[in-house]
């Protein structure tokens, strides 16, 4: 293979004359996490109440629910991100669209909303899931006992169904950094971006792509590790998911 | 809010959109379904072969294409695949490799891992029974595979299957990022030189919807027709 390694690249500064390219790779990392992070409150409060609702005992709630799943989860994350940056501004009232346009670091809110949205409606799939796995007398139960349907969610379902689905939700924020990537296509420049910049600009470009694969591997491996600890911390007792504790006994 | 909305543009840029861009999405979406289940059923069959060294590189191989976003790998294989295509052929330079090329080499490996963990839950549903069986009656591994465990996981799992597809389809929007002209990316091209954003990019998101929603629909009747009743 006639390529000219060197792994020094990442010493050496980077266009921007101040930054190291290794520095503007981790400085992409805290992107990827912002955006992920942030992408993930808007998925897990919107795709809570989109999942609740497909629940309750009302029709067109339901429709309604299923609808926006469907919307959500059928068009590309690449095409939704497209909608956000370049159609919505043009749709909108013309001070609202160029309000929109002109804000500062206009990508990242966008990365933000449509990676919440989209995300939202698999979240939304997880804690439906979540609340249909609990046996039926858990609700009958709390209605029986004078809990308003908002009560009988908010004290017995929810708590229930959350600590159940914890694992595919692990798997669906480890998905959000991952799908954050997609957000290059809209100016962020957060870690893949970095690392495509510095290919363009060192033409070293397995470096470059080495060592974003590596952080890649380094944030999953974390959030992983983490996740794991916290379910089972919070694992149902005797659920099989909290076998390793019942042995324990 | 849509008095300046031109459908004209799409109507003339529509044998563009489909010939040129649909075409190349529902290829590339073919054969890299074809070619990922294929060795995704090869890396299943390592990573539950019990033999050490095969289960660690199919276990290591999936959790490392898992654990990367998608652009970054298109990335990766777009710069990657002259090298592997010199050092196959053993070329003096690095070859020279098309757009589609590189596209389907990327989805085939990639989305491999997501089929090799599909058909190992479909290969770790059959019971254990039914291959001491094959085995007590003589058949050998690739036997007992083949004709006993392989076609009733790869029944199970279809539905599983084939929605790994349609994400597949809605995945391959992102070869946009190498300017290639698949149906986002011939939609963006009309889009740019028109100045019509609005219009192309709302035409391509309602049929990716359509196709996605239709195809789904699809899957869960063929679920329902296909299930074994046990």
């Amino acid at each position: 293979m006639n390529y000219n390694w060197n792994w020094a690249i990442f010493f050496e500064i980077s266009p921007d004359a101040v930054h190291s390219y290794l520095q503007t790779l981790l400085i992409g990392t805290g992107w990827t996490l912002a955006t992920a992070l942030s992408a993930w409150a808007v998925a897990l409060v919107f795709g809570s109440i989109i999942g609740v609702i497909r629940t309750t005992p009302f029709p067109w709630l339901i429709r309604l629910g299923t609808g926006y799943v469907e919307l959500f989860r059928n068009i590309p994350l690449l095409v939704q991100m497209f909608l956000w940056y370049f159609v919505l501004p043009e749709l909108m009232p013309d001070e609202i669209g160029i309000w929109i346009k002109e804000l500062p670091s206009a990508s990242f809110y966008t990365a933000v909303v449509a990676l919440g949205f989209y995300t939202s409606a698999r979240v939304a799939e997880q804690v439906r899931a979540g609340i249909l796995s609990l046996p039926r007398g858990q609700r009958l139960a709390a209605l029986a006992l004078g809990l308003t349907l908002p009560q009988a969610y908010y004290h017995a379902l929810l708590p229930m169904a959350y600590r159940i689905i914890l694992p595919p939700l692990t798997s669906e924020f480890l998905n959000i950094i991952k799908n954050s990537a997609v957000a290059l296509t809209i100016g962020l420049m957060e870690l893949t971006a970095r690392a495509r910049a510095m290919q363009e600009f060192s033409f070293q470009v397995f470096e470059a792509f080495t060592a974003a694969t590596l952080i890649y591997i380094v944030i999953n491996i974390v959030v992983t590790y983490a996740m794991r600890r916290v379910e089972r911390r919070v694992a149902v007792p005797g659920y099989i998911g909290a076998a390793p504790q019942a042995a324990a006994h | 809010m849509f008095s300046n909305f031109d459908f004209d543009v799409i109507i003339r840029s529509l044998p563009y959109l489909f010939l040129d861009g649909m075409t190349f999405t529902l290829m590339l979406t073919a054969l890299a379904t074809v070619g990922g289940i294929l060795f995704g059923t090869l890396l299943a069959l390592m990573r539950l072969s019990g033999v050490g060294p095969l289960t660690l590189f199919a276990a290591g191989y999936v959790n490392l294409m898992r654990s990367v976003p998608l652009v970054l790998m298109i990335f990766w294989f777009y710069f990657l695949v002259p090298y592997i295509g010199q050092w196959i052929t053993a070329a003096s330079r690095p070859i020279q490799v098309g757009a589609f090329v590189s596209s389907l080499v990327t989805f085939t490996l990639f989305e491999a891992a997501y089929f090799a963990e599909i058909m190992r839950a479909g290969i770790q549903s059959i019971p254990r029974g039914q291959e001491a069986a094959a085995q007590a009656l003589g058949m050998t591994y690739s036997q007992t595979m083949g004709y006993i465990v392989l076609p009733q996981a790869f029944r199970n799992m279809v539905p599983v299957l084939l929605t790994q597809t349609i994400i597949l389809f809605q995945d391959t929007s992102l070869v946009y990022v190498l300017s290639v002209t698949d149906f986002l990316g011939a939609a963006s091209k009309v889009a740019q030189r028109d100045g019509r954003l609005v219009e192309m990019y709302l035409f391509a998101a309602l049929v990716y919807f359509l196709i996605s929603l239709a195809a789904s629909h699809l899957v869960r009747r063929l679920q329902a027709r296909i299930a074994i009743i046990r």
